[in-house]
């Protein structure tokens, strides 16, 4: 009882420091309510950032500015001189801190820009902490990462993503190379650009709701000296499902995935290594420290999994299985830290696909002549019957590994959202700062149901680790099995 | 009006997934409670079945995904 205490106190804390660093990225509305729940000094900084980018073409005077910093503010890129009529009306009648109408501006190039975090969108905050990014923010301190983008034509390049000067948010304040960073994640300018280091200035990458092929969707563009420049996605292998293009540019980076990734390996082959070592050097002594700690997991691998569904081939499999059983769980654990990244590896697409078509392969390259007799031409049927059968059969061969590489990205991936969705109803409930006393009940009720979602998660995270294994260990099981003639 | 459709179609999967690993536990209970002492091997069958059937609905979430 005393650990629960002490754990939801520690999860309440961090959920609302969590929630306040989030409601940084909201409108004024909510920073005012916020400079008087929170005596925090460090956050006014932000907050008189935040203010500055929407004062172009407004009257200054009989508007209460104090509390916010203008000094420093960087206007480049807003054209004070042509701000527009039609916003010049919006502003002259809104009152700071009170109207919603203020989020949005128009800059040079007249289009019209909305902060993009003026209105909390769960979905988007949900799939913005589940994607992949190209830097490494653990709280609020931002590590940056080697970028290796190539783009047909126009060669590699190889920096790192401190050069975007990225804000809290992932934004970067300066393109290099042609490459932008938005939300944390690098995107390409289209067409003629400037190369090396250049200037755009706070929140300068927008997005513009577009209707292509009749669905809506966001188009990314930059303004520089009143040009309008398109900004594109990677490409992805996802078909463009969490917004990646197909034929942009290649992203190779070190990306906040892939530190995770070699992370977790390095610690794997440090931790196994040492075992390996003991079970040499202690032979015939019972196991000590970590040994004990992972004999049983080994054991039950071998004993439950290996043994009984692979039968006497299953120490040719066991290597591959162990690696399989350890790299998910590795990651799966990995992802559960909390702010430590919150990296979703094992919840990637790309990732999964590469374990399953590993699943694959070895299953195939293994698969004794039964195994594609069962598959092409089933003993025993009636012609007419193979006709269906055959087809049935020759889809599962790819079924299969398709649903593994599915079943592991959909368990990881949902149980992530599922913890930001649930502080995010913090900000629904509350308003996003309008309505403080919703806000902190909803963070008392969220912080309990994040702690009862992040035990069912830990469960899931040796469940699925422990179905992957198991699964492709019978799938190579029926690749491999001995049949007598029982037809 | 796509992502509608797509959201019923998600839904309609879930519930035949549901049907289905309920089905799988609550038989594996059964079989638990006559057979006490093979729970182990009852257990990882259970978890292998709940995986295929949950295979199914993954699929149809993913098509709906594509399609919304």
């Amino acid at each position: 009882m005393k650990n629960f205490c002490v754990l939801f106190f520690l999860f309440f804390f961090v959920n609302v420091s969590f929630a306040q660093n989030h409601d940084l990225k909201r409108g004024d509305n909510a920073k005012q309510q916020l400079q008087k729940v929170d005596s925090h000094k460090g956050h006014n900084h932000a907050l008189g950032d935040h203010s500055g980018h929407d004062h172009g073409g407004h009257d200054h005077s009989g508007h209460d500015h104090s509390g916010h910093d203008h000094s420093g503010h960087d206007h480049s890129g807003h054209d004070h001189a042509k701000s527009n009529k039609k916003n010049h009306q919006k502003g002259a009648h809104s009152d700071h801190g009170h109207d919603q109408g203020h989020h949005s501006h128009v800059n040079a190039c007249g289009d019209e820009i909305h902060d993009h975090s003026a209105v909390f969108n769960p979905g988007a905050v949900a799939f913005h902490h589940i994607s992949d990014h190209n830097v490494y923010s653990i709280g609020p301190l931002q590590f940056s990462l080697p970028c290796i983008l190539y783009t047909h034509g126009g060669g590699v390049d190889f920096f790192s993503s401190g050069r975007f000067d990225a804000d809290y948010h992932g934004i970067g304040r300066k393109a290099y190379n042609g490459y932008v960073l938005y939300e944390g994640q690098v995107k390409k300018i289209l067409g003629d650009f400037p190369s090396g280091e250049v200037e755009l200035g706070d929140h300068a990458i927008y997005a513009v709701e577009t209707e292509v092929d009749g669905k809506k969707k966001d188009k990314f563009y930059t303004c520089l000296n009143g040009t309008k420049h398109e900004i594109v996605s990677k490409s992805t292998l996802d078909a463009g499902l969490f917004g990646g293009g197909i034929t942009t540019f290649t992203d190779f980076s070190l990306t906040k995935n892939v530190v995770s990734m070699l992370i977790v390996c390095l610690f794997l082959f440090f931790m196994f290594r040492s075992i390996a070592k003991a079970y040499k050097t202690r032979e015939g002594q019972a196991p000590k420290g970590v040994q004990s700690l992972m004999e049983p997991i080994i054991v039950f691998i071998q004993d439950e999994v290996a043994k009984p569904i692979l039968g006497d081939k299953y120490m040719r499999f066991l290597p591959l299985l162990l690696t399989l059983f350890f790299f998910i769980l590795g990651l799966n654990l990995f992802g559960q830290v909390p702010f430590f990244g919150g990296s979703n590896v094992t919840g990637n697409l790309s990732v999964t696909l590469v374990l399953a078509v590993i699943a694959f392969v070895v299953t195939n390259v293994n698969g004794n002549k039964d195994y594609f007799k069962h598959i092409f031409n089933m003993p025993g049927l009636p012609g007419w019957v193979k006709t269906i059968v055959t087809p049935v059969e020759f889809m599962g061969m790819f079924i299969k590994p398709l649903t593994l590489m599915l079943r592991l990205f959909g368990n990881i991936t949902a149980g992530h959202m599922v913890i930001v969705i649930f502080v995010g109803l913090i900000f629904i409930f509350g308003q996003n700062g309008a309505n403080a006393i919703a806000g902190w009940g909803t963070a008392i009720v969220s912080t309990l149901l994040t702690l009862f979602m992040m035990s069912i998660e830990l469960l899931v995270a040796f469940i699925q680790a422990y179905v992957f294994t198991l699964l492709t260990a019978s799938y190579i099981g029926s690749a491999v099995e001995e049949h007598d003639d029982h037809h | 009006m796509t992502g509608t459709v797509a959201a019923i179609g998600a839904g309609l999967a879930v519930i035949g997934a549901a049907i289905g690993i309920g089905m799988v536990g609550g038989k594996a209970m059964e079989a638990i409670a006559r057979q006490p002492e093979a729970v182990g091997d009852i257990r990882s069958n259970m978890i292998l079945m709940a995986a295929l059937v949950e295979g199914a609905a993954l699929i149809a979430i993913l098509l709906s995904f594509f399609v919304g």
